[in-house]
């Protein structure tokens, strides 16, 4: 069983937990992941890792409360215990090296993007931070960002907050302007992926991008998390979540991950109301 | 022998009528009475040549305890078994006997081997209803052992280990125990209570089990040595990735490998109403593969309301599935297009919609002495289907063998290991599918045993 040991509201949907993990904690890298199952039947789901604290053995995870498996974790409060936390699984981030990097996010997966950046800051690297929301209120970890930035540039589509417009409009903009960057690392939705990888092949700038397929072991067993990476099957749990971006099959990915659509609503549905028959 | 039972055939199985166990998971068959156990006991010779006990895995002595059920002694049946075999109920349940303890069995010869599998099974399911005796724990010897994975290979090493007195702690990727047993094997054909049962046996007995850790990953070898202090680490961690056809349409929604159909169906419990775990209930299911995983992976699809058809390169005699299990899935309604080897899923607006295969025949015998299947030029079948599901074997996992240094692997991935378990590095053993690659439980459960008396050797002489 792991602890709770602290839970913050980010934005309406999107929570952050930080979890007692002691071993996992020593291991931990950004760009891994773990697998969590909230209660003894819940689903095994797979949560990038936002942050760790190596001393206080802990693992920081943040979930956007989209269908039942989310809705069931997130009854879950500080102090309450998590009933599987397993990792750190895949593999970590490359960063070394680097001199020069943009970090593209989008949505909750700034959660993901935010520890590569950090780490990214602390080896010396010059960050470019380009952050994307639907709108204000969902904007996540700003302050965090923008203290391991070298630039930071805030987008949302409706103008709320920062530029209006989508992240590849400011990513086009540096590179034709000429910033050399070494790599440019997106993660965020497929869709969202799919177009930083579109305006950086045109320049030919390095993308790695973090894939996040459906998934039940993390450990290579099942194939569940099979993409098509140059041409070739690839597992995200143990080949990734890393990926080129300019050999991954998007399309493919995006539907892939209609797969379990249908059923999604209806455990949502079910999840709902188990979890609010107290309340009626 | 006063009241031997000349009767050529075995008892038949109780079994669930085949018509309503497809649609239900719970076990296919009932398990002998004790009369009927007592009844095909007594058709064991007893004879002295015991072709049995030689083609066993780990040397039961079978003669022994069948003699024992004909006295009517159950209890000192299962001492008998028990003294070979870690998992009883599962061996009983899930060995492949014809090519093993009856495939020479003198009653063969003339009618029907004696049904050992089958009074094994009934001897360790009585014991476990009957018995209340806890296991005695062993005075500690003051040494331990890690066993990484607790699926046959590890749950039998550690057995072994824990009754010599030795500290076991096993660890586990899963949030389940029993590896394979638990993921793999549907809750038809063992039941999962019996798994539970078998490691709470371990557990009494001092092992502790830790899940959710990934050897290789959350902990290494290095640390299981340097930090946790461990003197000697086995690793059953299992065979791997599932291997996929490299076919166009793999990708497709609706296509499975075994693996995971079979995890979200046996581990996650998605054929139940209230899992939280999704799982596709297919109208039409093709399933690639001739063994037991495909034979599973069919009955699975066919309890959950499909029309199954298994499709494979070979015909019908090379099928390498137990014989039991083609029987049960073709009385289930199972259908068998064989020889006939995927080329194409076809696909409509990224769903699978048919299956296409190139029609083979037999030819001459390959290496493996059975006919190699040769493609019919031009000939081509195509089934419809909604669902297609790979079961045509694994590739070896990587962790482990990444992160550890000095860790040899063969050609194929596996692990290099003597005939006593050893790796090439010191201290560290393995067994079963890891090593093997996809193999039976029983062999697992028998390489376990032996590293565990490798092991055992290997500490106290390093004691001394």
């Amino acid at each position: 069983m792991f602890k709770i040991v602290k839970k913050q509201t980010l934005n309406p949907t999107v929570v952050l937990i930080e979890v007692e993990a002691p071993l996992i904690a020593r291991k931990a890298e950004p760009g891994q992941f773990v697998i969590v199952r909230a209660k003894e039947d819940s689903e095994r789901i797979p949560f990038t890792i936002e942050g760790y604290d190596r001393e206080k053995g802990t693992v920081s995870i943040v979930y956007q409360i989209v269908g039942a498996g989310t809705e069931i974790l997130n009854s879950l409060n500080e102090g309450d215990e998590i009933h599987d936390f397993a990792g750190p699984l895949g593999n970590a981030t490359k960063t070394e090296g680097l001199k020069n990097v943009a970090v593209v996010g989008g949505g909750v997966g700034c959660a993901i993007a935010y520890p590569v950046a950090k780490k990214l800051h602390e080896e010396g690297c010059r960050v470019t931070s380009i952050v994307g929301f639907r709108t204000k209120d969902l904007v996540i970890l700003e302050d965090e960002f923008r203290a391991c930035s070298d630039n930071y540039i805030l987008m949302s589509d409706d103008g709320s907050v920062g530029q209006k417009g989508v992240v590849t409009a400011p990513l086009e903009e540096l590179i034709k302007n000429g910033e050399q960057f070494d790599e440019v690392i997106a993660i965020g939705p497929l869709i969202m992926m799919k177009f930083v990888v579109l305006t950086t092949k045109k320049y030919n700038v390095k993308t790695v991008v973090s894939m996040n397929p459906i998934m039940i072991d993390g450990t290579g067993m099942c194939g569940g998390c099979r993409l098509t990476v140059g041409g070739k099957t690839k597992f995200a749990c143990v080949d990734g979540p890393e990926f080129d971006g300019f050999e991954v099959d998007f399309d493919e990915a995006m539907h892939r991950g209609t797969m379990y659509k249908p059923f999604e609503a209806h455990a949502r549905d079910e999840a709902c109301n188990l979890l609010h028959k107290g309340e009626q | 022998m006063p009241d031997f039972n000349m009767r050529p055939d075995k008892n038949p199985m109780p079994a669930q009528d085949p018509n309503v166990r497809n649609k239900n998971f719970k076990e296919v068959t009932l398990g002998y009475t004790v009369e009927q156990a007592i009844d095909e006991a007594k058709r064991c010779l007893n004879c002295k040549t015991r072709p049995c006990q030689a083609h066993c895995p780990v040397q039961i002595n079978i003669p022994e305890f069948i003699a024992e059920i004909v006295n009517g002694d159950f209890e000192a049946a299962y001492k008998v078994i028990t003294e070979s075999s870690s998992l009883p109920a599962v061996c009983g349940r899930v060995c492949p006997q014809e090519s093993q303890c009856e495939m020479k069995c003198t009653r063969g010869v003339k009618g029907e081997s004696v049904a050992i599998g089958r009074l094994e099974r009934f001897v360790a399911d009585y014991h476990n209803q009957h018995s209340t005796e806890k296991p005695v724990v062993p005075a500690p010897n003051g040494h331990k052992v890690a066993v990484i994975g607790s699926g046959p290979s590890g749950l039998a090493c550690a057995s072994d280990l824990a009754k010599k007195g030795y500290k076991v702690n096993i660890y586990e990727a899963l949030h389940t125990e029993g590896g394979v047993l638990a993921y793999g094997i549907p809750e038809f054909r063992l039941p999962k209570a019996i798994v539970k049962k078998e490691v709470e046996g371990l557990k009494d007995m001092g092992v502790e089990i830790d899940t959710d850790v990934i050897i290789g990953k959350t902990i290494t070898i290095d640390e299981l040595f340097d930090e946790f202090g461990f003197e000697s680490v086995f690793i059953g961690s299992g065979a791997g990735l599932p291997r996929f056809m490299n076919i166009p349409g793999e990708s497709l929604n609706g296509v499975y490998s075994a693996n995971e159909f079979l995890t979200r169906i046996n581990l996650m419990k998605a054929y139940l109403d209230e899992s939280t775990t999704p799982i596709m209930h297919p109208k039409k299911a093709v399933i690639v593969g001739g063994g037991n995983v495909a034979m599973d992976a069919a009955r699975s699809a066919k309890r959950l309301g499909a029309d199954v058809t298994i499709v494979y390169r070979r015909s019908m005699e090379e099928l390498p599935a137990r014989k039991e299990e083609v029987e049960h899935a073709m009385e289930e309604g199972i259908k068998f297009e064989l020889l006939n080897n995927p080329v194409e899923i076809v696909g409509e607006d990224g769903w699978v919609k048919a299956v296409k295969c190139q029609a083979m025949e037999l030819g001459e015998p390959d290496a493996s002495g059975r006919r190699s299947p040769v493609e019919i030029e031009g000939k081509f079948n195509e089934f419809e289907a909604d669902c297609f599901i790979v079961a045509i074997g694994t590739s070896p996992n990587p962790l482990i063998k990444n992160t550890t240094a000095g860790l040899e692997v063969t050609k194929r991935g596996g692990l290099v290991a003597d005939e006593n378990g050893a790796t090439t590095r010191e201290g560290v053993f393995a067994g079963g599918d890891a090593v093997t690659g996809a193999a039976t439980v029983i062999k697992a459960m028998g390489a376990g045993k032996v590293a565990a008396k490798a092991i055992d050797e290997y500490i106290q002489n390093k004691e001394n």
